[in-house]
């Protein structure tokens, strides 16, 4: 039987790629028996949806640096010089 | 740009005011260093200037200027992982020992998992959740951060991820499980556990 320590991994596997059959077979039979390692099944598909919101957010921090403004407006400028 | 017909959509000034804060953050939150995320934005400036032809409004100009960053930041962490291979890290960041922690010597849970899992946002508010996260992510070693955010907060395909980064299947589930377990314990320790209670 897979130890509780397997499952975390399979489970994480299982986010990234399909695992063979039997495989996915014993993990489901696991997670039958298994409250921790089902809890643990959500938290790793709860992480997933929390950093699609992060990815989604325009997350608030600082904007881009006056300095570095300028010197991008700079660098632009001296672009659109050239032909 | 050298006609007399000024089309606003194609005016860089303006770029630079209306969308460098959001790119300088979209870049930040996903290279982690602030001298790094400005090159970015610049190059990302450069080559929208260039390219603009090539924006014909089948998208918004964001839109249009995210997609350009996005590759810019793609292959920023390409070109870091090929001058760095793995091979080349020290050992403690591919240690598993914190693992040890969680399990007995029989892998069996030694504390068990929180419920958090069942309804992460219950009376809690997005953004916190974000700046809890964004603070998990900042202590996870940089290799699996880079994994981390191009598989989940990127979203790439684990096939491409493989691919920019250069390394082996195996490799990558490893480190996403690794990145997984860390930033669980993480969002355990640091909030979600202590907000609901273990059991």
């Amino acid at each position: 039987m897979l130890t509780c320590r397997d499952v975390t991994r399979l489970v994480s596997e299982s986010l990234d790629r399909e695992l063979p059959p039997l495989l996915r077979f014993r993990l489901r039979l696991h997670l039958v028996l298994c409250l921790f390692c089902r809890r643990f099944e959500r938290q790793m598909l709860a992480l997933r949806a929390l950093a699609r919101e992060v990815a989604a957010g325009e997350a608030d921090g600082p904007g881009l640096p006056e300095a570095a403004k300028e010197r991008i407006r700079g660098r632009l400028r001296g672009e659109q010089a050239q032909p | 740009m050298a006609t007399e017909t000024v089309d606003t959509h194609l005016d860089p000034a303006r770029w630079l005011d209306e969308h460098g804060d959001l790119l300088y953050r979209y870049a930040l939150a996903r290279v982690r260093d602030a001298e790094v995320a400005e090159d970015l934005v610049q190059e990302t400036f450069v080559a929208a200037l260039r390219g603009q032809r090539n924006f014909a409004g089948r998208s918004s100009e964001r839109t249009w200027l995210v997609g350009i960053l996005k590759n810019k930041i793609v292959d920023h962490l390409r070109r870091k992982w090929r001058e760095q291979p793995l091979s080349e890290l020290e050992p403690a960041e591919q240690a598993e020992d914190f693992l040890d922690l969680l399990f007995t010597r029989g892998g069996r849970w030694k504390e068990g998992a929180g419920r958090w899992g069942d309804d992460p946002a219950a009376g809690v508010r997005a953004a916190d959740f974000q700046r809890v996260l964004a603070a998990c992510l900042e202590g996870l070693p940089g290799r699996l951060a880079d994994v981390f955010i191009l598989r989940e907060i990127e979203q790439l395909p684990s096939d491409e991820v493989r691919q920019v980064l250069n390394i082996s299947p195996t490799n990558l589930w490893a480190m996403l499980y690794r990145a997984r377990m860390r930033l669980r314990g993480c969002l355990e320790a640091n909030w979600l556990g202590h907000a609901e209670g273990k059991r």
